[in-house]
């Protein structure tokens, strides 16, 4: 019979404990979690990103609703439990439900310290804890205004810096001498505070709050000085306490948290307690790598295992601020038994200290070089005598030994259970063999089975390396081909910084990211104003000179330099009425070819640049726009017959066909998006070799993606089966917006699929609804600006100057 | 003296080019492509790339340099000469700015004309 498990909270630490269980323990609980926060379990620890723009709560979901359903978890989001009867052995949330257990576990995390200081409860002050602060404080941000951070701790700094990012002016407010007194010495604090300062970020330090000002909202910041600090947003970032209440209101033992034994198991047998809110030999834990080790070792227990014991370990700390390294591990004060060995270079940003103590590493702290962090935590935790390498040690690995090692041979020379990820506890050796166990050949494939690299991300580095050594050739890890001679920079690496550092222009991209040209070239502009259009709809001014000339004139420009033009035909439906018009335009422009097109519509060809707008004008009379057969956008969606007339249509193809094309005109693409509606599985559409393509089938409708048939021929890919026309229209723009978000410019869906996996697209277009509705809201806010023609604006007068000559000379000018 | 002024016609004004963009002369010798880089400097090229032809005025201007629309050369606006691994050039032809506006050296199109 199976038991009944019982989780209070839904963060990261039951997360992966459950991962775990399902591991060793497959089937034996029946679970339910009551999670107050209305949401999955996502990454904590990528708020900061998320607060700065570098990711979105999409990519920092760790469990989507799908991972509940197929495990059969029972979720309850937004459930708050307000008491613990053991006598019962039930748990009963706000909501009023109640459920028994024979297993409890007890996550509920931290709260905030919350400074008790007047004014402590006025709107605009925050906390930084969950999705709902960040999401508080980017509305806060909109307004541009100023922001006072309480706390110049780790978290302090980092919401400081994600507010700054979204052009907030930031204050911060710390009680002590120097930033991050806890991880840092007083001169990498003061290194630090040097960085932020110089980033436009206000550092005050010996500040004590003294009050919160304002009437209903916030309004300023009183120290104890008598200063005021004007700000419209206050953050406290002070520090957190474990939630230990609900457990000992239930008559659990708590001290500073709830007590629990190396078993993570509570003063009540049947009740264990793991993260933040548990106390474990006298220690309360914030870093995700102890928390991770509690979730093993609670796993273990609950699948009756009785050898894994929790032991404290130090973890390095690292700052999550882009452009800011700073790493910093174990026990860094002065004493009389230790000694220092310091290297800094002020002018190179750089300050490295050790301490020692017996000629053993007991404490590191890296500022503006880290890469040696994990070799100095490796050295501490295997308590190396460091006597023999004592002069060269602060220069790190590279440098014992004589001659520099490279960084391949710093790796090599690790021992297998050096640890490579800090977050995860993930050893070299443990890489190693899974890489050779599993066959793994990519980054994402190690990451998704030995979780090394899938926290923070900060050590993807050193994992790629040990992924070098282990496959040799057939691994090439960072071979990041620049976007063009003008940057280093991969597509990747300029569009991520884009929206990290919040570029709006191409100029200040070029500026930012130091092109080494003064205005690009032909293939990066076009590239950065996509990119740039693609992620601040309705902010980017389009930069009319950076796109190829198709765009700019809107119409294809032939072999001679006249153009051709084709207009909209929505499905490749038309009417005597369109094709009277269009005849009437061939005859009044002489026109000398007409061609019916590929994709079901008609190509008007020769046509001089001059006459573009006057035949666009003719054109719109009869209702025609343009049909984007230049674009790299969505360009025409060809359908079948259907069930309207075909006597083995299942569905109306030809309706959705139009439907998806009138939805989806005009919206901008890395490269051309073609697509097909087919009625059945004769597929006249041809569907099954188009960038998407819809098959419909008695039960619905086979959405499909991933063809080619140009350069390449290659039949689509099967995203999945949805069975009303909405679901297609949901699916199909949220393919296309992660399409559009991710993919490199000019890299047609089918080789941005052979790159990103089939699997993962699937995942988050089809089997994740909170993500898939994510993108598909954001595809709908961008069309708000996209869908305008841009023939009528032409034939409104707009960029007159593309279409009509600077000056015309005569005979006598030549004379 | 003034004879040599008489050779500069004017033929538009520096606002009438977009920054990095370019317009087009028509003359009786075929037309030309003014050319407006980043510095605001100006330049006028013959409007046909040399390898097939391609209307350089067309093309995206980048620093002192365009690239064809049709096959991507790259043109150097000063030279006129072909950049990299390709051989080519096309004629240039001297312009001059005063007060924003922009004059063609009509000489040199007459000696187009004869050629």
């Amino acid at each position: 019979m199976t038991e009944k498990l019982v989780i209070i909270g839904n963060g990261m630490a039951p997360g992966r404990m459950l991962e775990h269980l399902f591991e060793c323990a497959p089937g034996r609980y029946e679970i339910t979690i009551f999670n107050a926060e209305p949401r999955v379990n996502y990454d904590r620890i990528m708020l900061s990103p998320v607060l700065s723009g570098e990711k979105d709560y999409g990519q920092i979901i760790i469990h989507g609703d799908g991972w509940y359903i197929k495990n059969g978890i029972t979720l309850y989001k937004g459930h708050k439990v307000t008491g613990i009867d053991r006598a019962a052995k039930t748990v009963t949330s706000d909501q009023g439900v109640t459920a028994s257990y024979d297993k409890l576990v007890i996550a509920t995390g931290s709260v905030p310290l919350i400074l008790p200081v007047p004014g402590n409860n006025l709107a605009g002050v925050l906390s930084y804890r969950d999705l709902d602060d960040v999401n508080a404080m980017l509305l806060a941000a909109q307004s541009r205004a100023q922001a006072v951070v309480i706390g110049g701790g780790l978290l302090g700094l980092e919401a400081a810096a994600g507010l700054q990012s979204r052009d907030m002016d930031v204050i911060v407010v710390h009680l002590m001498p120097t930033l991050m007194e806890r991880q840092l010495d007083p001169a990498a604090g003061y290194m630090l505070q040097r960085e932020l300062e110089h980033r436009g970020i206000k550092v005050l330090t010996k500040a004590a709050t003294k009050s919160i000002r304002g009437t209903q909202r916030v309004e300023g910041v009183e120290l104890d000085d008598g200063r005021i600090l004007p700000a419209t947003l206050v953050v406290m970032a002070a520090g957190i306490r474990p939630s230990a209440g609900l457990a000992k209101q239930a008559g659990l033992a708590t001290n500073r948290g709830i007590l629990v034994d190396d078993a993570m198991r509570t003063s009540d047998p049947d009740i264990f307690a793991l993260g933040e809110c548990a106390e474990v030999g006298g220690r309360v834990y914030g870093l995700v790598a102890p928390l991770y080790e509690m979730a093993r070792v609670a796993a273990a227990r609950l699948a009756d295992d009785p050898a894994p014991r929790f032991v404290h370990n130090d973890t390095p700390t690292k700052l999550k601020v882009t452009g800011i390294d700073l790493f910093s591990l174990g026990d860094f004060a002065d004493g009389e038994d230790r000694q220092e060995i310091v290297l800094r270079d002020a002018a190179a940003g750089v300050y490295k200290r050790l301490v020692l103590q017996d000629n053993r590493i007991i404490g590191t702290v890296l500022y503006g070089e880290t890469a040696d962090g994990a070799w100095f935590n490796d050295l501490k935790k295997r308590q190396v005598d460091i006597s023999d390498m004592r002069e060269t040690l602060i220069f790190g690995q590279a440098y014992q030994g004589g001659s520099p090692l490279d960084p391949m041979a710093a790796v090599a020379a690790l021992p297998d259970d050096a640890e490579i990820c800090g977050c995860n506890g993930v050893c070299k050796g443990k890489i190693a063999g899974t890489i050779k166990e599993k066959g793994l050949t990519t980054l994402d494939q190690v990451r998704a089975h030995t979780k090394a690299s899938a926290s923070c991300g900060s050590c993807t580095g050193l994992v790629e390396q040990v992924m070098k050594l282990t496959l040799g050739d057939a691994y090439n890890p960072a071979a990041v081909e620049p976007m063009c001679g003008c940057t280093t920079l991969g597509h990747d690496e300029a569009r991520r910084l884009i929206k990290a550092k919040r570029l709006k222009t191409v100029y200040a991209v070029m500026q930012e990211l130091e092109w080494k040209t003064s205005c690009g070239c032909a293939k990066c502009r076009p590239a950065l104003n996509y990119y740039l259009v693609c992620d601040w709809p309705g902010e980017y001014a389009d930069d009319y000179q950076s796109r190829f000339i198709n765009e700019r004139a809107h119409a294809n420009i032939q072999k001679d330099g006249t153009y051709s033009v084709v207009p909209r035909m929505w499905g490749g439906v038309t009417s005597a009425k369109e094709l009277r018009a269009i005849a009437d335009v061939v005859d009044a422009f002489a026109i000398p070819t007409v061609k019916v097109t590929g994709g079901q519509r008609i190509d008007m060809l020769g046509i001089k640049k001059e006459d573009l707008p006057a035949v666009w004008a003719e054109l719109g009379k009869a209702g025609f726009v343009s049909g984007h057969a230049y674009a790299k956008g969505l360009r025409t969606v060809k359908t079948c017959v259907g069930s309207d007339w075909c006597r083995f249509g299942t569905q109306d193809s030809t309706g959705l066909g139009i439907r998806i094309e009138k939805f989806m005109w005009g919206s901008w693409t890395p490269a051309k998006v073609k697509m097909a509606v087919s009625g059945c599985p004769r597929n006249c559409a041809e569907a099954t070799c188009k960038d998407v393509g819809i098959v419909c089938v008695d039960s619905g409708y086979e959405i499909h993606f991933g063809g080619a048939a140009g350069l390449d021929i290659k039949g689509t890919e099967v995203l999945g089966l949805v069975k009303t026309e909405d679901e297609v229209l949901q699916v199909v723009a949220a393919l296309v917006q992660m399409y559009r978000e991710q993919a490199r410019y000019l890299e047609r869906i089918y080789k941005w699929t052979r790159r990103i996996g089939v699997d993962e697209i699937r995942r988050q277009v089809l089997d994740d609804p909170s993500r898939r509705k994510a993108y598909f809201d954001r595809f709908v806010f961008s069309q708000k600006f996209a869908q305008v023609d841009p023939w009528s604006e032409r034939v409104s007068g707009k960029d007159k100057h593309e279409f009509r000559p600077m000056a015309t000379l005569g005979m006598e000018a030549a004379q | 003296m003034t004879v040599i002024d008489k050779t500069w016609i004017e033929i538009g004004r520096l606002d009438d080019i977009p920054v990095r963009g370019a317009r087009v002369v028509k003359t009786p010798a075929g037309c030309l492509a003014v050319f407006r880089a980043d510095d605001d400097s100006v330049y006028a090229l013959e409007d046909r790339c040399p390898h097939r032809g391609g209307p350089l005025s067309n093309g995206i201007v980048h620093h002192k340099s365009v690239t064809c629309p049709l096959h991507n050369w790259v043109i150097s606006l000063e030279t006129g000469e072909a950049q990299g691994a390709d051989a080519g050039r096309v004629e240039t032809y001297r312009l001059r700015v005063e007060d924003r506006r922009i004059f063609v050296d009509a000489t040199m199109l007459a000696h187009r004309r004869e050629a």
